[in-house]
């Protein structure tokens, strides 16, 4: 075995203070296999040891939360003894390294943490973030990760029902892949990690491990440079169709009363998956290296501990159900391996994992020390500059209001993403009520009249330039979307994109974003319920913008009494709820119309949130649709009132007259202005809409009338629905047909 | 009537399958395992889209020489109904139990949306809730879907009139817009359409759900 060098030290990514506690832990000099084990479990990636400080702020609880973040993901009540189970998770790093099994990996991983626990995956969703349109690689970017999300997804037999996707230059060499994935389980069966039972067996099931991904986690949790492609082989390889496999057969055996502990080996495989169970049970393992099922020969105990391969589990059995288990995974054709047993914690009540390999013992860490005590920071911050609200008056018009609402509907972001959402299957399990392209997906609960609502949300040029405000508004924006099918918001799971924690400026993010989120849960009963942190999202020093993206997800009782986004009717009064004031600092319309990056103080503060009136708002919304007197809702967000009302005629086919509006705000503001809490609804009956409205204190006006096949505002702008059609679904084919793509 | 479902290992279109003929018939329909060998006393054996053996292959190929396709053949050669729908489609074909062969789609994508099919028989057990010449909605969700066969063999489908649904806006590069097929008999019927899909309004539509009232009406 190598010697441990200062470089070898550095090589696994421990500082120096780092390594004095690897030795004080161990009470001596570590060898190579102990040593690959501290690095991972000690990495960013799986330690969030600069985010853990201020992930514990966040609101977690509620009545309806049965587990909230710690576990492999966050479970709700959505009555009727059942369960919901999600998660989001990035899958950055190796997305950009190698697009498809990057972001099928991602997708897989994210489905084994909701299955774990004992829940079947009900739908995918994904939120994207590429480079500027131009840069060279994006293309292929795009074309890879949309086909391995695909790839995996459809193979799995999971819909893929929405997401988002972004397109901006700081993400030129730091693609974000965000995968969500929402499952269904019988609340008085669900599985936890915690192992327990002295003598029990552990139990490996699932593929042979393999070589790939070994130092993945490490991968993952520092910045890249143009040298990280030589990482390719770090990067895992993805084989939906044994994932498929582990899924049934971890859910037929879920069925019997075997399972005592169950915990999906995700990033550092093994290593962290047999650490976290024996950790929270307060148990050690002995475990036998020689009896991992193994693709590759001659495998040492490094790589064995550290590989990444995929679509493997670790569990602990009851006694005498070792059998029976057996043979649910033959007949699944899957491998099943006795590795193990747990073991009684020593003299100071401290576990040990024992490593086993040809006879001898090859490594043996105390557990907790090593997973407890992963180091925690409190890395220096500076609160992110105030920016001085742009007033809308100093705001250039457009030429021509047409042609802007061409530009920010026909536009890398503001178009539509059908050829994204095409290539997944979105419809398999039949239960798929309202299909990508809406607020927020709808998927019934199999065989009852409830759905949930799911939806995908992040404004990241907000959070840039007010962390707080924007992360209040990623909040606010997914409560909106799932507030604007019917359905009533639950939990959240917080995806957390930034770049490098050591900078005091983009900690500074961090804390600012935290705090927002933290405001708009507690504000809107909407707690965190699980979570992922990924840090070191720079290329060449060069930061992401942060990027905490928000998976909502809610419910409704009777999906009959849902919504979609498309007018329903003609002759319908449409009704603006909300407050227009024509704010237009970090608005879609100064990005895409005027060219501006958001970047510069200049470009202003992006829309204050004010979470009273999102809730009183909101809440009114949803009454209005469960009554069943507004058909048709939408919230309004990028690119404001006037591509909501764009996104509304092209969900349906119908078209619009909007009225001049009687108000002083220059009509680019009232048009194109990003305030929030505001919602589009459409009803038969605008007169007794309005009137409860103001009896509720709320802001409401009528402000046109559905029918037609053209849009038109006011007497001198117009445009048909074919020409904004075409103009809103061309501009993605177009680009992706470039020979760049393939 | 009797109806099953066959499970192969990643079928994943099996429950959306059994969920839409249960809808139909009132009555419970039984899931096969692919090990299994004998599929006597059913009067339609519904294979199911998904993925059968991750189909890294040839889609089908593998599922083509499960256990449990000797029964299928049998069910088929003593005039009993069989219904394959996109991967099942393909899992017949690769069994020779329909002619031609499922290549990958023209744009080389996965591809999942509604499409309008053109109804060209309207006489078989399979079809006789539409009208020839009926326009109806019904998704896709494939990769492979490029329906091809030699020209002779192409001839004799049309010939026979074997062609049940057309591509009205062909999506995937078929031959002909060819989205199903009939085995000569008009017994076995092959479609990568997803008519189980559309039989429910909440979902969308109802056009899939004429196919299941009327496979329940020729065994009734």
């Amino acid at each position: 075995m190598s010697e441990i060098t200062p470089e070898v030290v550095a090589e696994h990514g421990l500082s120096e203070d780092e390594w004095q506690q690897v030795l004080k832990i161990m009470g001596r000099e570590p060898n190579m296999t102990e040593l690959g084990i501290f690095s991972v479990m000690w990495s960013e990636h799986c330690s969030y040891k600069s985010s853990k400080k201020w992930l514990k702020t966040l609101p977690t609880e509620a009545p309806w939360v049965i587990c909230g973040p710690g576990e492999n993901a966050g479970i709700i009540d959505i009555g009727d003894g059942q369960a919901a189970i999600f998660k989001m998770e990035s899958h950055n790093h190796p997305s950009y390294i190698e697009p498809y099994q990057g972001a099928a990996t991602g997708v897989g991983g994210i489905m084994r943490d909701v299955f774990t626990m004992g829940a079947r995956p009900i739908a995918n969703l994904n939120a994207l973030r590429f480079g500027r349109p131009t840069h060279e690689k994006t293309r292929h970017l795009v074309a890879g990760v949309v086909e391995g999300i695909g790839g995996y997804g459809n193979c799995m037999g999971v819909p893929t029902v929405g997401g988002e996707c972004e397109f901006n230059k700081s993400y030129d060499g730091n693609i974000l892949v965000n995968a969500m994935t929402v499952g269904l389980a019988d609340a008085d069966n669900i599985f936890y990690s915690a192992a327990a039972g002295i003598g029990k067996p552990v139990v490996y099931v699932g593929s042979k491990t393999g070589r790939d991904g070994i130092h993945g986690a490490t991968m993952a949790s520092t910045e890249f440079t143009e040298a990280t492609e030589e990482k390719r082989p770090t990067v895992q390889v993805g084989d939906p169709f044994t994932e498929k496999l582990l899924l049934e057969a971890c859910l037929e055996l879920m069925a019997t009363d075997a399972i005592v502990a169950i915990q999906d080996m995700g990033a550092a495989g093994l290593t962290s998956s047999s650490f976290e169970m024996a950790s929270k049970g307060g148990v050690g393992i002995d475990m036998n290296l020689d009896a991992v099922p193994q693709r590759e020969e001659n495998m040492t105990a490094y790589e064995m501990m550290l590989s990444e391969s995929q679509e493997r589990m670790l569990m602990v059995l009851e006694p005498g159900k070792e059998d029976m288990a057996r043979a649910i995974f033959e007949k699944w054709e899957l491998d099943f391996a006795i590795i193990g047993t747990l073991t009684e914690p020593d003299a100071d009540g401290i576990g040990h994992m024992v490593l086993h390999q040809d006879g001898k013992v090859i490594a043996d860490l105390p557990i907790d020390p090593l997973a407890l005590a992963s180091p925690e920071y409190d890395r220096p911050w500076v609160p992110t500059p105030a920016r001085d609200v742009l007033a809308a008056a100093d705001v250039e018009a457009p030429k021509d209001l047409i042609d802007a609402l061409k530009t920010l509907i026909g536009g890398a972001n503001g178009c539509s993403k059908r050829w994204i959402w095409e290539q997944y299957d979105h419809m398999v399990m039949a239960d798929t009520v309202q299909r990508p392209g809406g607020d927020a997906a709808l998927v019934r609960v199999h065989g009852t009249k409830k759905a949930l609502a799911m939806t995908s949300d992040v404004t990241p040029r907000y959070v840039f330039a007010d962390p707080v405000q924007g992360g209040r508004q990623a909040v606010a924006e997914s409560w909106r979307n799932l507030t604007a099918t019917g359905a009533t918001p639950m939990a959240i799971t917080d995806n957390m994109n930034f770049g490098n924690p050591e900078r005091p400026e983009i900690m500074g993010q961090f804390v600012g974003a935290c705090e927002g989120i933290s405001d708009a849960c507690r504000a809107l009963d909407f707690p965190v319920v699980s979570g992922n942190v990924s840090l070191y999202n720079e290329t060449n020093g060069q930061g992401i913008l942060p990027t905490p993206t928000i998976g909502g997800v809610g419910l409704i009782d009777d999906v009959a009494k849902a919504v979609g986004a498309g007018f329903t009717q003609d002759g319908e009064a449409i009704v603006l709820i909300g407050e227009t004031l024509g704010h237009l600092g970090q608005s879609q319309y100064l990005m895409e119309v005027l060219g501006r990056d958001g970047l510069s103080m200049d470009d202003g503060a992006p829309p204050p949130v004010d979470l009273a009136l999102e809730r009183k708002n909101g809440d009114f919304v949803r009454v209005e649709i469960l009554s069943g007197a507004a058909t048709a809702c939408h919230d309004l967000s990028d690119g404001g009132l006037w591509v909501a009302l764009a996104e509304m005629a092209l969900a349906s086919d119908i078209g619009a007259t909007i009225e001049q509006p009687g108000t002083n705000i220059p009509l680019h503001a009232w048009a194109f202005g990003e305030d929030q809490a505001r919602y589009l609804v459409t009803t038969p009956n605008s007169q007794d809409l309005i009137q409860r409205a103001e009896k509720a204190g709320v802001i409401a006006a009528v402000i046109g009338t559905t029918g037609g096949q053209e849009l038109t505002f006011g007497p001198e702008h117009a445009i048909s629905l074919a020409e904004l059609r075409s103009t809103h679904e061309d501009w993605l084919p177009e680009f992706m047909s470039h020979p760049d793509a393939h | 009537m009797k109806a099953c479902v066959i499970v192969f290992p990643a079928s994943n279109c099996d429950r959306d399958m059994q969920v839409a003929l249960e809808r139909s018939m009132g009555a419970k329909v039984d899931m096969v395992w692919h090990r299994e060998h004998d599929l006597s006393g059913y009067d339609l054996v519904a294979v199911p889209g998904g993925f059968s053996y991750g189909d890294y292959l040839r889609c089908g190929a593998m599922a083509a020489r499960s256990p449990i396709m000797d029964a299928v053949k049998a069910h088929a050669d003593n005039g009993g109904l069989v219904l394959g729908v996109c991967n099942g489609f393909q899992v017949l074909c690769e069994a020779g139990l329909l002619p031609g062969v499922l290549m990958r789609n023209a744009n080389l994508k996965f591809i999942c949306k509604d499409v309008e099919l053109m109804v060209e028989r309207a006489d078989t057990a399979f079809t006789n809730g539409y009208e020839v010449c009926d326009v109806i909605r019904v998704p896709v969700a494939h990769h492979d879907g490029n329906f091809f066969a030699d020209e002779e063999t192409l001839n004799r489908i049309e010939g026979e009139g074997q062609v049940a649904f057309r591509y009205v806006d062909n999506p995937n590069g078929s031959l002909n817009s060819i989205a199903g097929i009939l085995n000569e008999k008009g017994n076995v019927l092959g479609m990568m359409p997803h008519p189980e899909r559309l039989v429910d309004e909440q979902l969308g539509g109802t056009d899939g759900k004429p196919m299941f009232d009327a496979l329940i009406k020729a065994v009734a």
